[in-house]
């Protein structure tokens, strides 16, 4: 008999739409206990493979199935720093659990979900332990400095205190977290959760400078004269594009990283107790497909909207997002305008938007990136009646710190150029990783970027 | 951290206040910015550096109380700190010896146009400097900006002191009479921006103007301050906030500014009730 996985119970989303609360409640102890057992324990194990931060699943899964709970946790934070944010957001689907042998013969095991219940059973008991210090020989009170505090910066910081360093982060906004804060939504990530990981790493002995904007309040040499040895820069992908299309600059046209903004970092949706606003009609249009569309999509919903409807030039099986996420949305009546491509956002008489004007697309051959190239069918255009615009095409990496620093060697559309195994860039002890070398991709990659910087600048100091 | 040093009342409704902020005042230029914050809750601002004082490790802030965030600013006292603030934010002023350079200020305008008239001032510039309010009571700076210009001009709107009229008419004249004029450098409410610029125009002087558009993060993350400048989008926070004038695309600019009128006013409105 094929065996299904445990479904973690959800909250109703008739109801969900009108709060910000998690949507996922996680997994039961004798759920996850269950779950757990059905584990092979493969001597060779291919999950953890899958896993860009190493983690020893097979070990965690087994103290699960004990009802080790708390051990299981502390197993994962041997490699993982941000444990229940990873159970919370990553990918699994297409990273360990793609990799489980019993794929074939049933379901692979919820590694996410048993990730996310043993890491937030052991919040729960409160019980942070200090984790051993492994300090490193020559190690000890060199100064290193971290830029941006964004799952990459985090993830690097607290390995190389681990070993022993002094470290900063040093970011620019007023709350450490980057994307984890401003741009994943409290229903999906609760911003306590993150708060409480940040908590654990400064325990580690990392200390935060927030307000701090490297490249204008202070730059990479300066850094270095006050002492910093080597310096790991992980500012992200924050960029937002436009689609270049008549009416962008209306009003209720929103970049998704300035409404996601405005709603999570500045929890706009709690005005007027908090201060920022946020403006929006009743008809939300979402363009673009990827997870940000999606969490700007149910955002809008959550914040009042009668519909939210996503505009994707492709298909459904090119969605960029989970999907997870997909069914999420879809649950929740998020609706779906795919194979359709925005070309005019019309105003009305007082400068708001009005309406889309759009074209339809047929698949055509495949692309450079694998997927069928969406075609305009001739005359199909048709308008679609909305009063706010989300444009959530994607981000391109901050050009801020490369702008400030000439010498740094960049690539394709600003990302720094870091090498694949040490993260070494071309300056001499200037580190670079996660998004702002590699274009906005997951926060799993970009904390395995952290992680392979940390040790290449241990290696670093050693031989300097 | 952000302490506030020193606090002063200019006018009604504006308010001077000086900030411990070693960082930013070591390398805060003429024409750039900080992001503030005034307590947990509140929202983030932009406003203009209009003094540093590196030795001090401080700079100086002028504001009009106009909404939720100033009037809590205005509230605060010596001794009582910001939660948070960001800078030196913003493209600094190019300040080189032009030979005249003119800079025009409306209202609170005028504390932005301050550094930038002393810094074209000490790159020994001829500097004419035309400041304008709706009333007497609501002029600022008129003694500072003096001792940094060859030349000033006051108008006030209702004529209760100074010259009766607008600052562009000032600048009409100045150009009328022919006064040789390489740069005019701008900065107020946005219907004077674009009159300046309407004025400067036929005579082809290059006109800076210096915006303050809605922004999130003022780093450049959110597009919030999107600003059409000859066609092109630009951000007010990163590419700015200085533009060439005569490019920019104002009624879009005024239009933007107003997007979030209602929720400002509603915002505003439990501020005084409390």
């Amino acid at each position: 008999m094929k065996q299904e996985r445990p479904q973690a119970a959800k909250q109703d989303p008739k109801e969900r739409i009108k709060n910000f609360d998690s949507v996922s409640l996680g997994l039961s102890e004798e759920q996850a206990q269950a779950e757990a057992k059905r584990c092979l324990q493969c001597k060779k194990p291919l999950c953890v493979k899958g896993c860009p931060v190493e983690v020893d699943i097979p070990a965690f899964v087994k103290l699960i199935a004990d009802g080790k709970f708390g051990q299981a946790a502390e197993k994962i934070k041997e490699k993982n720093n941000l444990p229940i944010i990873c159970g919370r957001v990553c990918p699994q689907e297409t990273q360990c659990e793609v990799e489980c042998v019993l794929k074939n013969k049933a379901a692979p095991i919820a590694i996410g979900a048993l990730e996310r219940f043993c890491s937030e059973w052991q919040l729960n008991l409160q019980k942070h332990s200090k984790p051993k210090t492994n300090v490193t020989e020559g190690g000890n009170k060199v100064k290193l400095a971290v830029v941006g505090s964004g799952p990459a910066g985090l993830t690097c910081a607290a390995d190389l205190a681990k070993m022993g360093y002094s470290v900063t982060i040093f970011e620019s906004l007023h709350k450490p977290g980057g994307v984890l804060v401003y741009g994943i939504p409290e229903f999906r990530l609760p911003k306590s959760i993150v708060e409480s990981e940040i908590d654990y790493i400064k325990s580690l002995g990392v200390q935060l400078r927030e307000n701090v904007l490297v490249g204008k309040t202070i730059t990479l040499p300066e850094l270095f004269s006050q002492g910093y040895k080597a310096i790991f820069i992980a500012v992200g992908a924050g960029l937002p594009q436009f689609l270049g299309i008549p009416g962008e600059n209306l009003d209720r046209v929103y970049s998704a990283n300035e409404f996601l903004t405005r709603v999570n970092l500045m929890k706009a949706y709690l005005f007027p107790e908090y201060d920022t606003p946020i403006n929006i009609g009743k008809r939300v249009a979402i363009i673009g497909a990827g997870n940000v569309a999606l969490d700007a999509a149910r955002c809008a919903l959550r914040l009042g909207a009668d519909e939210s409807i996503i505009v994707y030039r492709r298909s459904q099986k090119e969605m960029p997002a989970r999907l997870e996420e997909i069914e999420h949305a879809q649950e929740e009546g998020v609706k779906f305008h795919l194979l359709t491509l925005p070309t005019d956002i019309i105003p009305d008489e007082n400068g708001y938007v009005k309406a889309l004007k759009c074209l339809k697309m047929r698949l055509g051959e495949e692309d450079a990136s694998g997927r069928r190239r969406p075609m305009p069918i001739e005359g199909s255009d048709f308008v679609l009646g909305v009063d706010t615009v989300v444009v959530a095409i994607g981000q391109r990496p901050n050009p801020l710190i490369t702008k400030a620093t000439a010498e740094l060697k960049t690539g394709k559309h600003g990302i720094i150029i870091a090498d694949e195994k040490t993260q070494a860039t071309n300056l001499k002890g200037v580190f670079a990783g996660g998004d702002i070398t590699t274009g906005a991709a997951t926060v799993i990659s970009a904390m395995g970027a952290g992680k392979r910087a940390a040790r290449a600048m241990d290696d670093y100091i050693r031989r300097n | 951290m952000n302490q506030i040093l020193k606090k002063e009342k200019l006018a009604e409704n504006i308010k001077k206040i000086t900030i411990e902020a070693p960082e930013i005042a070591a390398k805060a230029q003429a024409g750039q910015f900080v992001s503030l914050i005034v307590d947990k809750k509140g929202e983030r601002i932009p406003l203009t550096i209009v003094e540093s004082d590196r030795q001090k490790g401080t700079i100086t802030l002028i504001f009009l109380e106009v909404g939720k965030t100033t009037f809590k600013l205005g509230k605060l006292e010596k001794g009582d700190n910001i939660v948070s603030l960001l800078g030196p934010l913003g493209k600094p002023t190019h300040i080189d010896r032009l030979g005249t350079v003119v800079t025009v200020g409306g209202g609170v305008g005028i504390a932005e146009v301050f550094p930038v008239t002393r810094a074209f001032k000490e790159a020994h510039n001829d500097v004419i400097s035309i400041i304008g309010a709706r009333s007497k009571n609501l002029l600022i700076l008129e003694e500072p900006l003096r001792q940094v210009s060859d030349k000033l001009f006051v108008t006030t709107d209702d004529g209760s002191y100074g010259q009766k009229g607008f600052v562009s008419d000032v600048l009409k004249e100045l150009l009328e009479r022919q006064t040789k004029i390489d740069l005019v450098y701008a900065v107020g409410p946005v219907p004077m921006m674009r009159v300046v610029c309407e004025v400067t125009r036929p005579y082809k002087i290059k006109t800076l103007v210096s915006l303050n558009p809605i922004m999130v993060d003022a780093t450049g993350m959110c597009g919030s301050c999107r600003v059409n400048v000859g066609g092109e989008t630009k951000f007010g926070c990163v590419d700015g906030p200085e533009f060439d004038g005569h490019l920019v695309d104002f009624v879009e600019l005024q239009k933007r500014l107003g997007q979030f009128c209602r929720q400002e006013e509603s915002s505003r409105e439990c501020c005084r009730k409390k």
